[in-house]
């Protein structure tokens, strides 16, 4: 009786195996779908605009005239701006954390930042909305430019703070796992800490150092609501650092509910579609450097 | 060689990983309810022999075996897998009770595990049972339903003997049980291997020479794949007929 | 040369960066701190047992609570780990247990990658054409979608590394009883490696509990308490953004409160995940 139970039992292998491979190709399916349904959404736009779409600066839902020029250049001025001004710190905390501090403080420290990592976007931006605007209003008004507050530089200030968790997060792993004795060999031929830091450990961490560069890039592209909250809502070409703008993400969040236009929804899809595809080789080179590091 | 009552009988069996022969036209008889030792330098295809004893080798990927394996008279190749292992069972090297089990879960496993489901009286008879073939029960009888990985090592490893003798098998294979065991655990599980094999046949793996010789009623040895002696342990150890068993006796390679 | 000179400068110069650097590196404790503590001052004030259990008062009028957001929260988070969960536990059984080494694994892997690397706003669109659209209407179900499209990859991961790190000697004792291969793997393998799996079931939970681009056109908000998950219903992500960019000052001090809960659920849920994950390491 035992002996007919486990022979029909057997049987399920072949099905259990056949169900786990299928949920496996439907996570391929999904990530198709994506793209595919972002095609077909913004189809409507492809067609009237084509290729133009990608320099035109004129985006008037009134005339139904599109074009995503003033959100590229919003979303690459806000996250390379927020880049830089990241960066630094990203790096001074990584080589803080990953050598200079002792074990216990760096344990507690590292905590912090994963706990700022978590912190949901909606909630910076509420912060910004009611902290930050008003201190660069202040300082817009010291150095004599419209006191907006808002504004890409405001966005930038924000997403730096949002993107710095995580640039330096994998900087410390990489800049943690030098090797003991290449550190040793430069102490013992005499070096200071920031000798070695500077022509050892440095040189050795750089591809991990640009693969959390790129990645903390990733995440700039595709934050949304934070840059929205703060960044001015305008969806004209920004000319100055202290305009408002928009970003490719900010424009979707701020204009979709609103869009009565068939040709002005695809519009936004279309974005929502370019910006999939940034992302996308942003991810691609992020892992071509992780192989490279590996490799080395 | 001829054996009286054999459990097993291999006709030309080889195994396969990929394209590399690992056993090479073996022909053997397993006596039943006596001790076999397999034994053999390193990578001569010992473990790999018992695996094919019971099925556990196919589940490598890129393995094969041909050939023939009968468990009495029938053709364990030609039967389902799943039943064989449930006649054929073994031990590991590493002691390996299911960590998120009990003791008393852990004995039942092969139950469990399949969804039968037994009476608490059926259960708990099947499990003293078990464990006293094991000779373990006097140690846990109090704790059954702490979880196994609180157990010494010897104790874990009796535990899985437990664990495979609670469904019955007509043979138990171990594969070199005792080799991650100190030498009083060791002992224990010597000595109860001695018992077994008034109710179960063993095919034990061992590399411990002076281990074969204590325990066991007749020895294979393996060299690169072949099996190039069997015989009566005694007759094997004094001896040996093939000049390799010799030199792995006299400890020229290991 | 004065050897002596140099060796000075260079610890001088030694001790000047360094400085630098541990100021560089504290510095963004500065707006953390600053955040969590305004966050505190402005949202303790809003909670009140009024604020837990009543619905939002109509614009302007100042009162009101945040209990059908809360409410909501919980709903289409469940909902979307309902969808996501078991889907992504088998995705990465397939991966540890059938695809070690086979091509259509790496691009299931790579797939799961790409998929976690979709802005959220991208996935509301796409949440938005599959089930707003046909549908006619926002609906919480389209934002549990949205929601567990974003879970998936992660779950999808975490649950692939703790069931490689199952040792292999383990499923090769239940083969060995005669167990099958499927139930060896629900019964043994998974159960090993349950406290890892559900770590990165509740990392996954915390990330999206805090999503509002997601949402803004799938479950899209709802004034009224709603418990049907075909009905637009509120979240506390939404309340956060409509309130924050609304003209009323009171529901801006909502804003505050709705932050303080939802940051509270979000770091407890990390927290605990971070106990689990210490456990497990420490069973090793």
């Amino acid at each position: 009786m035992v002996e007919k139970k486990i022979s029909r039992q057997a049987k399920y292998d072949v099905i259990f195996r056949h169900l786990s491979t299928g949920t496996g190709i439907l996570i391929i399916l999904l990530v198709v779908g994506v793209f595919i349904t972002l095609v077909i959404e913004s189809w409507p736009s492809i067609k009237a605009f084509g290729l133009r779409f990608l320099w035109t600066s004129t985006w008037d839902p009134i005339t139904l005239e599109f074009g995503a020029l003033p959100f590229l250049v919003g979303t690459i001025l806000t996250s390379l701006l927020a880049l830089v001004m990241a960066v630094p710190f990203a790096l001074a905390g990584a080589i803080f954390l990953g050598e200079l501090a002792p074990p216990k403080i760096a344990q507690v420290i590292s905590f912090v930042i994963e706990l700022l990592a978590g912190i949901p976007s909606v909630i910076y931006g509420l912060w910004g909305l009611f902290y930050l605007v008003p201190t660069v209003r202040f300082f817009q008004l010291k150095i004599g430019v419209p006191p907006y507050g808002l504004g890409l530089f405001t966005a930038s200030l924000i997403l730096a703070l949002m993107i710095l968790p995580y640039a330096m997060s994998v900087a410390r792993d990489v800049i943690s796992l030098v090797p003991r004795d290449l550190k040793e060999a430069a102490y013992g031929l005499g070096a200071t800490r920031w000798e070695t830091i500077r022509h050892v450990i440095l040189p050795y961490a750089r591809s991990g150092i640009l693969a959390g560069i790129v990645l903390a890039l990733g995440r700039a592209l595709g934050e949304t609501m934070a840059v929205t909250m703060v960044i001015g809502n305008r969806s004209a070409m920004p000319h100055s650092i202290w305009d408002l703008a928009n970003t490719m993400a900010s424009v979707i969040a701020n204009e979709f509910t609103e869009a009565t236009e068939d040709v002005h929804l695809a519009a936004l899809v279309e974005i929502g579609l370019l910006l999939f595809i940034i992302t996308v080789i942003v991810n691609l080179i992020t892992r071509i450097i992780i192989v490279r590091t590996k490799v080395q | 060689m001829k054996i009286q009552h054999a459990i097993f009988r291999t006709e030309d069996l080889c195994a396969y990983y990929g394209d590399f022969m690992a056993i090479k036209h073996v022909t053997v008889s397993i006596p039943e309810h006596e001790v076999t030792a397999v034994m053999g330098p390193s990578g001569c295809g010992k473990t790999t022999f018992i695996r094919c004893l019971n099925r556990l080798h196919e589940l490598t990927p890129g393995a094969k075996i041909t050939g023939r394996v009968f468990l009495r008279e029938e053709d364990i190749l030609q039967l389902d897998p799943i039943l064989v292992r449930r006649r054929v069972g073994m031990v590991f090297q590493r002691p390996n009770p299911f960590p998120t089990m009990t003791i008393y879960e852990n004995v039942l496993a092969g139950f469990k595990l399949l969804g039968i489901r037994l009476k608490k009286k059926e259960a708990d008879r099947i499990v003293e049972e078990a464990l006293r073939k094991a000779a373990l029960w006097d140690e846990v009888k109090d704790v059954l339903h702490r979880r196994g990985t609180f157990l010494s090592g010897g104790q874990q490893q009796r535990l899985c003997i437990a664990r495979a003798l609670a469904v019955n098998p007509e043979v138990l294979l171990m594969d070199e049980p005792t080799s991650a065991l100190d030498p009083k655990a060791t002992l224990q599980i010597e000595n109860l291997i001695v018992e077994l094999k008034r109710t179960v046949s063993i095919v034990i793996v061992t590399h411990n020479m002076p281990q074969a010789g204590r325990i066991s009623d007749y020895t294979a040895f393996f060299y690169l794949g072949e099996l190039i002696e069997f015989g009566p342990t005694a007759e094997v150890f004094t001896n040996p007929k093939d000049p390799r068993t010799e030199e792995y006796l006299t400890g020229k390679f290991s | 040369m004065n050897t002596y000179a140099n060796e000075a400068r260079r610890r001088m110069k030694n001790k000047v960066i360094l400085s630098i650097i541990t100021v560089l590196a504290l510095l963004p404790a500065v707006p953390l701190f600053l955040i969590l503590f305004q966050l505190f001052k402005e949202g303790l004030s809003s909670l009140s047992l009024d604020f837990f259990l009543h619905l939002p008062a109509p614009p302007g009028e100042p009162g009101g609570g945040i209990a059908n957001a809360i409410v909501g929260t919980f709903i289409i988070v469940g909902l979307a780990v309902l969808i996501g969960v078991p889907l992504s536990i088998m995705a990465g059984i397939y991966l540890s247990e059938y695809g070690r080494d086979c091509k259509l694994a790496e691009v299931i892997r790579v797939s799961a990658d790409v998929l976690q690397g979709v802005p959220s706003i991208v996935i509301g669109i796409v949440a938005y054409a599959w089930i707003v659209k046909p549908l006619g209407h926002f609906s919480a179900l389209s934002g549990s979608v949205a929601l567990a499209l974003m879970m998936i990859p992660v779950v999808v991961r975490t649950t692939e590394e703790v069931l490689r790190l199952v040792p292999n000697i383990l499923r090769e004792a239940s083969l060995a009883l005669g167990v099958p291969y499927w139930r060896t793997v629900l019964k043994v393998v998974l159960p090993t490696g349950l406290v890892g799996v559900t770590t990165g079931i509740l990392i996954a939970i915390a990330r999206i509990a805090g999503e509002t681009a997601p949402l803004l056109f799938t479950a899209f908000g709802n004034q009224f308490m709603a418990l049907n998950p075909m009905e637009p219903m509120n979240a506390l992500p939404l309340v956060i953004f409509n309130y924050a960019t609304s003209p009323y000052a009171d529901w801006w001090r909502q804003a505050w409160g709705a932050s303080l809960v939802l940051i509270i659920m979000v770091l407890s849920l990390n927290i605990v995940s971070r106990i689990l994950a210490r456990r497990i390491a420490g069973e090793k």
